[in-house]
């Protein structure tokens, strides 16, 4: 157990990679064990990450299970791993999600070899993201799970899989830029790319670079950040990416996107831009709030104006993602303001929150792939009535919605509550006009809902279509309960976060 | 240098000079005594006779570097002497072996034998240090060389070639000669060393400037046009490309480095002095030759005449290392070993390599007959042996290492830089890139173009032989250079001391 | 003296090349299998001397030094060290990689396999000389065999006009910098002129004199590695050349240039290189953004790669400028990792070309239908060129964007204004970053059009990669993947090669 304890993180980081190799080793016919092996190696890092989780001390300072190795001493980057109770959840819902989606993709029939190896990869890209203590280590994750994304949406997408993979990249690779030139600037000023030392000395290093001050230098690196971050969230107006790539990928692509990869946005401004720059996202959270509101009111009514399904479920997202924002730009403000106790209600909230929407969207995003692997058409217009052919689906697709559109008792009310409860009395009008985007969320959901299994029987589908398979029960079937248990009982995440959250101020 | 009346012993330097004689003496006999038809071995005899001379030379010629002068002054076998009769002979000997096979000249006797005669007159002009000596092997080889270019009789270009070559070289030796007779004016002596040491003598009793400089341009005039130096170069093209082939081989090889053997010798003996004045002249000649002869190259579509063309370039080049004698080194002395020995290396390695480029050229037009660059297209897919040896040539002509060529232009660089000629290494360089555009314009039509004829061309065992023994020594004095600078080097030191 | 391991690695390929000549022009298999062997005993030997070098000691090591033409102070002067080795190592693989994949040439194959390693040996020499006029020496004798394979095997419709410009550029390019080295053996006193690469670094030549010849060498050199405005001879000449002759003129030769430009031009002349290091930084500034989007607009597969070429070496060109450790270092690393990226680049351009008889992007799509492994091979050189992270072209291009960050005129006087502000070098680091996006764009253009989209029916039943491809191609993608995943195997070794610049420099 030794090895166990001291290379907790590198196994879970690296077990999905392990699969992936061992899965070269399997001749491209034997689908049936290509899936398996895949499954299985899936299963590993989460069954370690819950081993994780029950010996993660959640009233322990800083970080845990740390690993550091020399990496590339030449420039003072090294391999340093761990985690704290912000991204202890997010790395839970990376191992919970990633089998899910194996297991959804089993109905995946062309190149199963490669699909399953991009999908280990793309699993361990984003545990090295959250798991990072290194900036450049940090950069090298995010910018790595972008490749099986890219291949996921481009090879497996639908009908516009091309332009929407194209578009993707470039928009996260421009985003990505100034990130890696701030870092570089960090990393350089101080000697070094530990996340650590840069939390403690760049807020107040004092020098110059390229004949600037410090404080314009920081602006500027604050404002790069910000950018790379709100891209991939994504923040209006940096969104329109998001709906073109969560539309083409594939179902369990566009799980993995909405869960876990918006999060790596979002994680990236509560591990980075609010602990490197306290002064600057204070400054500058009117308008993130601002944004964020805009975000979800205005997602909220494009996605009512949605005829594909899972267009409406993507814009649904930046919608919910909105929340997130919100909730950082409240901790950014109250962080130097005061009223500390609104901040980390709010904070605890966006963090909960990016565990809800994971399950939820995961789950939205699923329930859409079950109906258009039956009927291959994601138009609204083309359903109706579906409740009586596909008696449990419905159900399934009626209790995911709910807990999307924020019911009480389920896992979203809560994180959404927390989040406009901390944060109304801070950006008190922003909130208001939030709460209008809420009432839309359930306008737009509503309407998914009757348009698809409710109203007129679409009759073209009598006889064509089957209910849901018990695979995809089971696939689901973990999402369905977890936003139950978050929406009953958050407590035992909520003090893991809050734990952490409250170190932040 | 010291003067030493004649003794029995003299006669030994001149034992290759001796064999020569003899073996013209064969050739007469020989053609004499045979039937036309198996005339052909006329050719093997004279080259045999040069090889002889070679031996003779190797075995009773090596100088020390104290070589005294010989016959009363008239000659003296130093190690400059040595090196450029060594070319000469073997320059001889390759012309004989590429003409045997020649559809006119190779059958006639005299034609050999008046090779054999142009080879002594140019053996003495390497050794002459006596005015009238050098005038009379001047001229001794140079009348050969103007009977040499018109014998082709029944070609009109082969008689136009003569006789244009003979009223430049009549015109410039008269300029010589009157040059020569202004030196004797102004020292009271024939003596190269005595005139030398007379006009380095300075005040009351010195000579004016202004008739030396004049004189040194009389010189400077005559042997520009032995080496084909801009604005003397008039005569060459035509002349090239009008005389027989093996012919233009020896004219552009031996008797150019026959040329510089005289400037280096009067320049350098007679007027150390004004260094720093001929260096210029020779400076803006070089600049002048290379860059023509290269631009004019570049549009050349006859072999032969693209050859002559680069053969004057090169004589640029040489002029270079000549221009970077005067060389003041920072303690004040003049140095400039290195720019005489690596005018010698570079004329060593041009014949060698110019004589390969000729013999490819003589049997290709012999079956196309003409002398077309398009007709060396496919060459490489008819003859790859010939292709190879041409690649040779032509990349050595452009610098391309590892063969000669390569060494020679940049220890003429290195010798002009060391002279702080800077720009004209500068241009040296650009005129290098020139020529290389030229030359693999010709290997690219070698390599590339379609043969017309997919029959070899049929090639002679001598024949196989010197162009084997040329091409190997291209590479070879390209890579393993020490031993050859170390000659090149004493040359040049002999020269000067 | 010990085992002439440079002389060996230098010469072996001259001595199969000519024996291969030697023998009967039917005798195809036998002279690509020589070709095979002595390639791969090429890498085996330059990988010994690769992890065999002694990093605590440092120096040029495995030293071979005898007289040659000792008038001019000339020695036959071998040795390598951090920075070589790995120019070493890369020659010997694209050398490995370029059989491989020229194994289906059969147009007079004998002279093909001769030729292509006859070429090798000027590579190899150049990498390992220690003398100058033995770097000249051996440069140019790849003059020949690089004119005539491109002539001969080059693709019809260019060949003459590429192979002639591109030779002659390139010995332009040598020349210049020939006049250069000339300038410095000729300031060295009389009696102790010499070519030796460390006789001249221990001279000391005075400030004026390396500013006036920094130029010349170093403008020189970076000719050869494909300098803004004197660039087009590498797109135009890559993409005449058969595909083994672009994988070693872009892998190798283009960093011929740059490694002479460093070795040669920097640490010869530290002063010069601080005097015009701002100016170098503005040029290669041009390379970056104008060849990558000129990249972005071209049709030609093959275009795109030879433009991308040109680009990257703009990126060694701006770490060179910045004349400090990260920077320096990065350069070094971006040699080895352009060059295994662009020698697969072009191994797939010829595998897509022999198989489709088109370059033309419209032509083309959806291969990865067809020849996967190439499309994944092309992908991981994609990321590779893109700086992806995890891939050799980050660990290159991170630090030379900090060496930029880091950097500043070291010699302000006698700059126009702008290139002595403190904001210069970062600026030129914010400019050229772009050149990721841009990279980015054209990659995922080419890719998106070459290997995925609607696959032609004319190439419908395109046959895929042979095994040997396979190889080469695995071989490639995965050097770039472990020098991602683990820089160390590579910056350290770089970075003690690159002390003696630093010193000279005055710095570390």
């Amino acid at each position: 157990m030794d090895l166990l304890n001291s290379h907790l993180l590198s196994l879970i980081l690296f077990a999905p990679t392990l699969g992936a190799l061992v899965l070269l080793l399997i001749p491209k016919d034997q689908v049936g064990a290509i899936r398996w092996a895949a499954l299985v190696a899936s299963l590993v890092p989460l069954v370690l990450s819950v081993v994780l989780w029950l010996n993660f001390n959640a009233g322990a300072a800083g970080f845990q299970f740390r690993e550091d190795y020399l990496w590339f001493p030449l420039i003072g980057s090294d391999y340093r791993l761990g985690v704290d109770g912000i991204s202890l959840p997010m790395v839970l819902l990376t191992a919970i999600l990633s089998p899910l989606g194996i297991l959804f993709s089993f109905g995946v029939q062309d190149k199963v070899k490669a699909y399953m190896i991009l999908f280990l990869l793309l699993e361990t890209g984003s545990f090295g993201v959250f798991m990072a203590l290194d900036l450049l280590v940090f950069f090298l994750f995010y910018e790595i799970g972008l490749i099986p994304m890219y291949f996921l949406i481009n090879i497996w997408g639908s009908a516009n899989k091309q332009y929407a993979s194209f578009k993707f990249m470039l928009y996260t690779m421009a985003g990505s830029l100034g990130l890696l030139l701030g870092i570089q600037v960090i990393g350089l000023t101080l000697g070094s790319f530990s996340l650590e030392t840069a939390i403690a000395a760049w807020p107040t290093w004092s020098g110059t670079i390229a004949g600037l001050p410090a404080t314009t230098v920081r602006m500027v690196a604050f404002v790069a950040f910000v950018v790379a971050f709100a891209i991939k969230v994504p923040i209006w107006p940096l969104h329109t990416w998001l709906p073109d790539a969560h539309t083409e990928a594939p179902t369990a692509g566009s799980m993995m996107l909405a869960g876990i990869l918006l999060k790596l946005g979002a994680y990236g401004f509560l591990r980075l831009v609010l602990p490197l720059y306290p002064v600057e996202a204070a400054a500058g959270a009117w308008v993130l709030a601002l944004f964020a509101t805009i975000a979800i009111v205005a997602t909220a009514f494009a996605s009512f104006g949605q005829t594909d399904f899972k267009r409406l479920v993507a814009y649904s997202s930046v919608n919910h993602m909105g929340f997130v924002a919100l909730g950082v730009a409240v901790a950014a403000w109250t962080a130097q303001n005061g009223s500390a106790e609104e901040g980390i209600l709010a904070l605890n909230g966006a963090v909960l929150q990016m565990f809800n929407h994971g399950l939820s969207a995961a789950g939205m995003f699923l329930l859409v792939g079950v109906i258009y692997d039956r009927t291959h058409t994601r138009n609204l217009d083309d359903f109706g009535g579906l409740m009586p052919l596909m008696p449990v689906y419905g159900g399934l697709l009626l209790f995911t919605s709910m807990a999307s559109l924020g019911l009480p008792g389920l896992n979203g009310f809560v994180s959404e509550f927390m989040v406009v409860r901390g944060s109304f009395p801070v950006f008190s009008a922003l909130t208001a006009i939030s709460m209008l985007g809420l009432l839309m969320t359930g306008a737009y959901i509503l309407r998914g809902i009757y348009k698809t299994i409710y109203g007129p029987l679409n009759t073209k589908w009598v006889g064509h279509t089957s209910d849901i398979s018990v695979r995809e029960i089971i696939a689901w079937a973990p999402l369905g309960i977890l936003m139950l248990v978050l929406g009953l009982a958050p407590n035992w995440m909520v003090s893991v976060i809050n734990a952490a959250v409250t170190r932040l101020f | 240098m010291n003067i030493q009346p004649f003794e029995p012993s003299h006669l030994l330097a001149l034992a290759p000079e001796i064999v020569l004689v003899i073996s013209a003496a064969v050739i007469m006999l020989a053609d004499v005594n045979r039937g036309r038809e198996r005339k052909r071995e006329l050719g093997v005899v004279a080259a045999l006779g040069f090889g002889a001379a070679l031996v003779a030379a190797l075995l009773f010629t090596l100088p020390g570097l104290t070589a005294d002068g010989q016959f009363g002054g008239m000659i003296r076998n130093d190690t400059a002497a040595f090196a450029f009769r060594i070319l000469f002979l073997f320059a001889g000997m390759v012309t004989a072996l590429i003409a045997t096979d020649s559809p006119v000249i190779g059958k006639e006797g005299e034609f050999f034998l008046v090779l054999t005669g142009s080879v002594i007159g140019m053996n003495f002009m390497a050794l002459s240090t006596d005015l009238v000596m050098l005038y009379l092997s001047i001229e001794a080889s140079s009348i050969a060389l103007y009977a040499l270019a018109g014998s082709l009789r029944e070609s009109d270009k082969s008689a136009e070639s003569g006789l244009k070559y003979f009223l430049f070289g009549a015109f410039t030796s008269t300029v010589l000669l009157y040059g020569f007779s202004l030196l004797y004016g102004f020292a009271g002596s024939t003596n190269l060393y005595e005139i030398g040491a007379r006009l380095g003598e300075a005040g009351v009793g010195g000579v004016p400037t202004l008739p030396v400089i004049l004189t040194l341009l009389t010189v400077v005039v005559g042997l520009g046009f032995k080496i084909s130096a801009v604005p003397f170069h008039f005569w060459a093209p035509d002349v090239y490309e009008g005389a027989p082939t093996p012919i233009t081989a020896f004219l552009s090889v031996a008797s150019k480095a026959a040329g510089f053997a005289v400037l280096l010798r009067l320049l350098l003996t007679v007027f150390p002095g004004y260094a720093g004045i001929w260096t210029g002249i020779i400076a803006a000649l070089a600049l002048l030759t290379m860059t023509i002869g290269n631009l004019l190259a570049m549009q050349q579509r006859n072999i032969k005449r693209l050859l002559a063309y680069s053969s004057i370039a090169q004589a640029g080049y040489i002029l270079l290392g000549l221009a970077a004698y005067y060389n003041l080194n920072t303690d004040g002395n003049v140095g400039g070993e290195h720019a005489i020995g690596a005018v010698v290396y570079y004329l060593g390695m041009y014949t060698l390599t110019n004589l390969v480029a000729f013999g490819v050229i003589i049997l290709v037009s012999r079956i196309t007959g003409s002398d077309e660059i398009a007709d060396f297209s496919g060459l490489s897919r008819r003859s790859p042996g010939l292709a190879l040896a041409m690649l040779v040539a032509l990349l050595s002509l452009g610098g391309i290492p590892p063969l000669a060529g390569f060494f020679g232009k940049l220890y003429l660089f290195a010798a002009a830089a060391e002279a702080n000629l800077l720009w004209l290494v500068v241009a040296g360089a650009i005129n290098a890139l020139l020529a290389l555009y030229y030359y693999l314009i010709v290997i690219k039509v070698i390599y590339l173009g379609q043969p017309k004829d997919e029959a070899t061309v049929p090639v002679s065992r001598p024949y196989v032989f010197a162009l084997w023994v040329c091409s190997i020594g291209v590479i070879l004095v390209g890579v393993l250079a020490g031993p050859f600078v170390q000659i090149a080097q004493a040359a040049g030191t002999n020269f000067l001391r | 003296m010990t085992f002439p391991f440079l002389s060996v690695i230098t010469f072996a390929p001259l001595v199969a090349g000519l024996g291969i000549l030697l023998l009967p022009p039917e005798r195809k298999d036998v002279a690509r299998a020589t070709a095979l062997v002595t390639a791969a005993f090429t890498v085996l030997l330059s990988g010994l001397l690769y992890f065999g070098y002694d990093q605590a000691a440092g120096g040029f090591q495995f030293v071979e030094d005898v007289a040659w033409i000792p008038q001019l102070g000339i020695r036959y002067h071998m040795g390598v060290d951090g920075f070589s080795l790995p120019m070493l190592l890369l020659t010997g693989i694209v050398l490995l990689t370029g059989v491989m994949i020229s194994w289906g040439v059969e147009d007079r194959a004998r002279e093909y396999m001769a030729f292509f390693l006859i070429l090798s040996v000027g590579v190899f020499g150049v990498f390992a000389a220690l003398d100058l006029f033995l770097f000249f020496f051996l440069l140019e004798i790849a003059v020949f065999p690089k004119f005539l394979m491109i002539v001969v095997w080059g693709y019809p419709k260019t060949r003459e006009y590429g192979g002639m410009k591109l030779t002659l550029y390139l010995f332009l390019a040598s020349l210049v910098a020939l006049v250069g080295v000339l300038a410095l053996y000729a300031a060295l006193p009389a009696g102790a002129r010499s070519f030796g690469l460390l006789d001249l670094a221990a001279a000391n030549f005075s400030p004026e004199l390396q500013r006036w010849v920094f130029p010349l060498i170093f403008g020189g050199f970076a000719i050869m590695g494909a300098i803004f405005p004197l660039h087009s001879w590498a797109p135009d000449g890559h993409v005449a050349a058969p595909t083994a002759i672009s994988m070693m003129l872009a892998g190798v030769e283009m960093k011929i240039g740059m490694y002479a430009a460093l070795r040669l031009g920097v640490y010869l002349l530290p002063e010069g290189a601080k005097f015009w290091a701002p100016v170098i930084v503005v040029f290669a500034l041009v390379n970056v953004i104008y060849a990558a989007y000129i990249a972005l607009i071209q049709k030609d597969f093959k275009y795109i790669i030879g433009f991308s070429s040109v680009s990257h070496m703009g990126l060694v060109m701006l770490g060179f400028a910045t004349l400090n450790p990260l920077g320096l270092t990065g350069a070094g690393l971006q040699m080895f990792s352009h060059g295994v990226m662009t020698a697969l680049f072009f191994s797939i351009v010829g595998m897509v070309y022999d198989r489709a008889h088109t370059r033309m992007l419209p032509e083309l799509g959806g291969l990865m239908q067809r020849m996967p492994w190439a499309g994944i091979a092309f992908l991981v050189g994609g990321f590779t060129s893109m700086g992806m992270p995890g891939f050799s072209g980050f660990v290159a291009e991170i630090p030379i964007y900090l060496g930029l960050w880091q950097g500043v005129a070291l010699d302000p006087i006698n700059l126009p204004g702008f290139m002595t502000t403190a904001w210069f070098f970062p600026l030129a680091a914010v400019i050229s970053a772009l050149s990721i996006v841009i990279t980015a764009a054209y990659i995922l253009l080419a890719v998106r059009r070459v290997f995925f989209g609607q696959l032609p029916a004319q190439l419908a039943e395109l046959p895929d990669v042979s095994a040997l491809d396979k190889v080469a191609l695995g071989l490639l993608s995965g050097l770039m993947i472990v020098v991602g995943l683990y820089p160390a195997i590579m910056a350290p070794l770089v970075e003690s090669g690159l002390r003696p610049v630093l010193q000279a420099l005055g710095g570390g």
